[in-house]
Formats: C-alpha cells, structure tokens, sequence
C-alpha cells in the first residue's frame, strides 16, 4: 500500500543523501520525493511518496528515525490529510486540438501557463486520482512533455 | 585564547579522555600530527596500513567499551579504513575516525588525493560531517564521540578539510551536546515489561538468547542475575559469548550455523525466546519460516529498527539492556513464587535441555593422530588461559572453533568480526586491545588466510612491544571455503589453496619477534607454553589437519534441527578423487 512520510530535518548539507540512500540501500521504493524549506530555515520538509507492506513501513519509519538529523517523521497515510501535486503539462494543440485542450483545462480547473500556435502549457494542481484523470484526457491530445513536484501533504487539523 | 584547528583537535582529544590513536599521516593531516607530536597526553600508533589502524581502534574498543579512534589522511587514506567502518557499523563498534580532507576551495575539483569521504563513508558510518569552519570543530569533536559511544554504538567519521586545520579561532569545549534529532531510549516501557514478565512466568520452555547488545550495555551480571533468578537456559551469539559464562550449568554455548546441537534445538522447539540485544541475523535464524515455530518472542533492543526486522517481537522492548534487565529482574523478584519453585517448575525442559547436551556434545578426536587437529590447540589454549586472556579472531573455521571451545564469561574478553565477517580484523584488533590492556594476556587466534591480509602490522607489536601471542592454524587453505566446496561443490576447491608459503617463523623474525613452529599434536602444548611464557609478540605457528570441518553446521538456508553433524559420507570419495598435479600443495609442505 502506498503510504505519504513527511520528514522534518535538519537543514545541513548530506541529509538528503541520508534519506535518499537509506532507501536504496535497503530496497525500499520512491514513488517521489520533494524537499522544501520551513518558516523555521534550520529545518527543512522531506515528504517521501513509498509503498510496502505494514512491517516494510514501519521499518522505514523506524530507519528514518534513527537518522541523527531527523527530527520528526509522520506517516500521514495513517492520519487525516490533504495531499497535493502540481503538474505541468505541454500538449500539442493545432486547430481542432485547442479547443479540446482548453476544455480540459477548464474543467480540472487547469492554467494555460504558456501558448505557442502548436503547444498549450497547462498546469494543473490536485491529488493523485485528478493528476492521473488529467493525464488520461490529454494523452490522445498528444503530451509533448510533462514534469511533476511529485506530491505534498499535510495533516488536517483536528476542529 | 586562539588555537588552530590542530591545536583544537588535540585539545578536544584530552578532553575526551583520549589516551590512544591509530592512523598514518599524509598531506592534508601534517598539521594534525605535528601538533600530536608536540604533547604527550595523546600517543600516536603509527600503523603500516589505514586498515590496521581502524581495526586497532575497533580492537581498543571493543576491549574497553569507549571509542577507539584513527586518523588518516584523504583520499586512499580514507579509503582504506571503509572496511573497518563497514566491520564498526555491522558489530556497533564505538569509533571516531578522523579523515584529512583538501582544502575547502578545493573541494569538488577532483585535487590530488581527494575522494568524496562523507558520500563514500555514509552508509557504513552511524554519523558523519564535513567541518567546513574552524568554529565548528570543537562542538562536532564532542557531537561524534557522544554519538559513537551512546545509543546503539558505532562509527562517526569526521572529515577535516586541511585549512580548517590551520585557522584559528576562540576554543571552547562544549560542556554538553546539542542534538535535536537524537535521544536514545534508555528505559524500558514500564508496561511492555510487565507483560515480559509475566510471560516468563507461564512458559513451559524458555530461552535466553544473548547478542553483542548485553556485551556493550556492560550486562553480564545482569544477564546472570536475570537467568539465575528465572532458571531458563541462555544462549549467545557469537558477538554475545563474553556476556555469559560458558561453564554455568544455565549455557548452551553459541548458537546458530555452528552453534551447539543443544543450543540450536532448544532455539526450535521453544515456546519463548527472551532475545537480549541480538538482531536475529541469519547465521544465527536460518531458514526464517521455520524458526523457532512455536516461541513467542520477548526483544530488548536499544535499536528500534533491530525490532521485528526480521523475526516478530510479541512483546517488543526498546532500551538498554542492562537497563531493562534491572528492571525486569525487579518486577519479576516482586511476583509469586520462591527460587525453589522456579526450578521445580523447569525441571522437565531442563532435563530435555541437558539430554540434547548429551547426545551431540561438542567434540573432536585427537587420540591416534598423526595431524594436530584445531579444536586440540583451541582447547589446550583455553585450559592454559583460562578466563585470564582477551581473546581476539579473526574469520573463518578457526573464529568458530574458538567461539565454540573458549567458555568466557567475563565481558569483553571474547572480540571477533561478527556481522561483515573481515578477514584480517583479528591481529590488528589483537594488538588494539594489548594497547588498552598491556599487561593482560592477549591471544590472537587466526589463520594462515586471515592473517595474511594484515600481516604488516607486525612491524607495530614488534616496535611497541604489545606481547601479542598469535596461535595461527595454518591448513593452507581458505578452510571455510574449503569447507563450503566438499559440501556443496563436490570437493572442487576453486582458489581456496594457500598452499605453504610463507614460513611464518622466518615471517617473525623478520620482524624481530618470537616464531615457533609446531609439526604435530606431540609439541602443540609445548609451543603454547613457551609462546604463553614469552615476554614479547610471538607467532606460533601449528600446522594442522587441513580437511578438519566445523561442525555441527546448518547449511545455508537450513532450519535449526536440521544440522549436520559431521563429515557425510560421500565426503570421502570426494577427497579421494585424483587431483590435478600441482592442485594439492601440501606436496611443498616443509618437514
């Protein structure tokens, strides 16, 4: 099963490589990975998209903990949360083309971001099902070119 | 007052009680050494090869519970100490190495012995940095050794660039770390021992099974006191042994691929497994499926991640062993039921227990032989020593005849390459461990093979002289190799001949020191009481059966009852077999 890790760290150079190489030592898998500061600049957020059974992930959990420069690790699959991912996505669009690939967009509530008279860029921003949706719909369009923040997550707060 | 980065560095040494360090300078390290040459507090090794200096340190800590420390230059010099930090990271081996690195400005732009120290040491180091500013050496001096030598134990590598070890700045030495990510567990969860305890007291079959984990938690009394109290049957590991005694009638000795037939089958029909700082490796699990099927399992850890790796803990424990123990032992004093009962209640798993030990003891056969077999020397070694000497191996069927016929007992005496299994971690160990220990017996037990990949650091007891006494089998073989090929490869022994060569006593002279020579079992206790006597380093060399195997054996992906007990018979026809000329090189065998 797929599970979202968030990994608050330490902001010093090789964390990264920690984390990173952790998983490939052990064979685990990377679906994506992004890393981005904090309003804290010591720290900063790793959010690790990984799939495994139950013990796989409490392995990582436990890996990932035992990290020196790991302060905190979650796994909000476990907990209630909002996920998201940005993608950006270059289409071939020639006459009969953009007018398919504008209502597209508009129904993903997509942005053209860039035009040119053969390509629209759209960037669309939503959870994994609408990514995937989007990415169906625009391939017979034809997609020239596509690049993806890989996903990000918080946990909802508790009212 | 200002210091340079050398000066830092020294003082940071004193501060933490640092008597001892292993390494070999180079460009980058000049200033650190020339500052170390200057005092007196901290004494330089200088080793033949970075490999021996990281597994002296290894070897010091091993022996004394506090980290050992190297110091290298970049580049090779780093790259050479990898296998010791690999050796550290897998036994939890307390270890601050300290790598010289290029200058800053230089970093990155492939210098003259440049390597990327903190990218190529990071999977096998607990911890690592790169001190990129003068100000920052002291605090990450303190950081490393706290990390090193708390928690699980291990390897911190801290990498020094040469112009931080020429920059001054204001010393001070932090009083106390500042970690925020790192917070050790140390007791054990109140009601997770309760539990614990509770199931022992319902369990019809119990066994105490000890790993390296009791051994650096400093546990041995505790251990003894919580299996005397219990009366369940304990037994060790090969990183475990020196934390329980081998001749108290709880031992079954060692367990797993060579562990005793009683050990391994208790571990199979157990209905629960107090695991006490091991890590359930396969050596010791074989086949998992078929683990010790009907046990529920007790783990105490200090690591999580050693935690339903690979086994599943029922009631998992995370925290120092000695710790926990305290407190499982207290909870358990306080519960009904007298000692007498205790072992009323024990009585039949006992008398299974103790009818396995008979049927398959340990044994071997020296009587009505002409070739020295090496349990006989292993044996011998340990009568004349016994629980006197730190005994330090090195890997192989040697480091298993030890393990099998030295019953230690006393913490920290028995030190040996467990989990990577390096070859020629043994001698250079050995001699860390005279350096900790000058006036104790210090055996290093070894083979023609494992030696010969460290063997230089004769040079270092010689000069020193650290009275290590080397009793070296020599089969002329890679014998566990060997070993594996009659079993498995039908007697096709793929470069696994040694052959005679070296002489080893001409070897020890060279050097300067003892070399004896024992022919056959009529002078092997000769040699061991005169290399036992000798006031320097000695090398005996004991020329023993080259077909010995070590048994009982699991093979490899085998479950525990289902051990081998001795040659099988095909074996015979296998060795029978014409050989290739040249294939046999006992034929330059010298008188």
């Amino acid at each position: 099963m797929e599970h979202i890790i968030s990994v608050l760290v330490e902001n010093k150079s090789g964390v990264l490589a920690r984390v990173a190489g952790l998983f490939s030592a052990r064979g685990y898998n990377i679906e994506s990975l992004s890393v981005a500061p904090t309003p804290d600049s010591s720290v900063s957020m790793i959010t690790v998209v990984t799939s495994g059974d139950e013990d796989v992930i409490e392995q990582i959990m436990k890996q990932l903990n035992k990290v020196i420069e790991v302060l905190r690790v979650v796994d909000l699959t476990e907990e209630d949360h909002v996920d998201r991912e940005t993608a950006l996505i270059k289409v071939q669009a020639k006459q009969a083309q953009r007018d398919e690939a504008i209502r597209i967009a508009q129904i993903f509530r997509a942005n053209i971001v860039d035009a040119t008279p053969e390509t629209y860029t759209l960037e669309v921003s939503g959870d994994a099902e609408k990514i995937q949706a989007v990415i169906k719909l625009l391939t017979p369009i034809g997609i020239k070119e596509m690049v993806r923040t890989g996903r990000i997550a918080i946990a909802r707060e508790s009212s | 007052m200002k210091l340079t980065g050398s000066q830092i560095f020294v003082e940071s040494l004193k501060r933490e009680g640092v008597k001892t360090i292993f390494g070999i300078p180079g460009g980058v390290v000049l200033n650190l050494f020339d500052v170390l040459h200057q005092q007196k507090d901290v004494e330089v090794i200088l080793t033949r090869h970075e490999q021996g200096a990281v597994h002296m340190a290894e070897g010091y800590a091993k022996a004394t519970g506090k980290a050992g420390v190297a110091l290298v230059t970049s580049g090779p010099g780093m790259t050479n100490i990898v296998t010791g930090l690999a050796d550290a990271m897998m036994d939890s081996v307390p270890l601050v190495a300290f790598t010289g690195q290029v200058p800053t400005n230089l970093i990155g732009n492939d210098a003259f012995q440049e390597a990327d120290n903190i990218g190529i040491s990071r999977p096998c180091t607990k911890h690592n940095v790169l001190v990129r500013d003068v100000a920052d050496l002291a605090a990450t001096i303190k950081e490393a050794f706290y990390i090193a030598n708390t928690g699980r134990p291990g390897p911190v590598l801290v990498d020094i660039p040469k112009d931080v070890s020429t920059e001054s700045t204001e010393f001070r030495y932090p009083d106390k770390v500042n970690l925020r990510g790192y917070h050790p567990t140390v007791s054990g969860n109140r009601s997770q021992i309760k539990q614990a305890a509770s199931e022992i007291m319902k369990a019809k079959k119990p066994v105490i099974y000890v790993g390296g984990g009791a051994v650096f938690s400093g546990a041995a009394s505790e251990v003894r006191e919580f299996a005397d109290l219990t009366q369940i049957p304990v037994t060790m590991t090969v990183m475990g042994l020196s934390s329980f005694p081998g001749t108290h009638p709880l031992s079954m000795g060692m367990l797993g691929m060579h562990g005793t037939y009683c050990a391994n089958m208790a571990m199979h029909e157990a209905d629960l497994l107090i695991a006490v700082g091991a890590r359930f490796d396969d050596r010791v699990t074989g086949k998992l499926s078929e683990f010790s099927p009907r046990a529920r399992v007790i783990h105490i850890d200090i690591d999580p991640t050693s935690i339903k790796k690979n086994v599943y803990a029922h009631i998992p424990i995370v925290g120092d062993v000695k710790v926990v123990l305290r407190e499982l032992v207290s909870v358990l004093s306080s519960m009904d039921g007298n000692p007498a009962t205790v072992k009323a209640q024990r009585r039949p798993w006992h008398k299974q227990v103790n009818a396995w030990a008979d049927k398959h003891p340990l044994a071997y056969r020296q009587e009505g032989k002409k070739e020295t077999k090496p349990q006989y020397v292993i044996d011998r070694a340990y009568e004349l020593t016994k629980h006197k000497a730190i005994v330090v191996t090195d890997v192989g069927q040697h480091q298993m005849w030890a393990a099998q016929y030295f019953k230690g007992g006393v913490q920290r005496t028995f030190l040996t390459s467990g989990g990577l299994g390096t070859m020629g971690f043994g001698f250079p160990a050995a001699i860390g461990a005279q350096k900790a220990y000058p006036n104790k017996t210090v055996l290093c037990i070894t083979s023609e093979g494992s030696f010969q990949m460290n063997l230089q650091e004769l040079a270092v007891a010689a000069i020193h002289k650290l009275p290590v006494k080397i009793i070296l089998l020599n089969n002329r073989f890679h014998g566990m190799v060997r070993q594996w090929q009659d079993l498995f490869y039908e007697g096709r022994y793929a470069s696994s001949d040694l052959g005679t060569i070296p002489d080893f006593v001409k070897l020890a002279e060279a050097y300067g020191i003892l070399g004896l020579h024992s022919k056959g079992p009529d002078d092997v206790e000769a040699v061991l009481k005169e290399g036992l006597k000798h006031k320097g380093p000695v090398l005996m060399n004991f020329v023993i059966d080259r077909f010995e195997n070590c048994y009982p054996m699991i093979p490899a992906g085998g479950a525990h009852h289902e051990m081998v007990l001795e040659d099988p018979p095909q074996l015979k026809s296998v060795r029978k077999s014409p050989r290739k000329k040249g294939e046999n090189a006992d034929a330059v065998l010298p008188a």
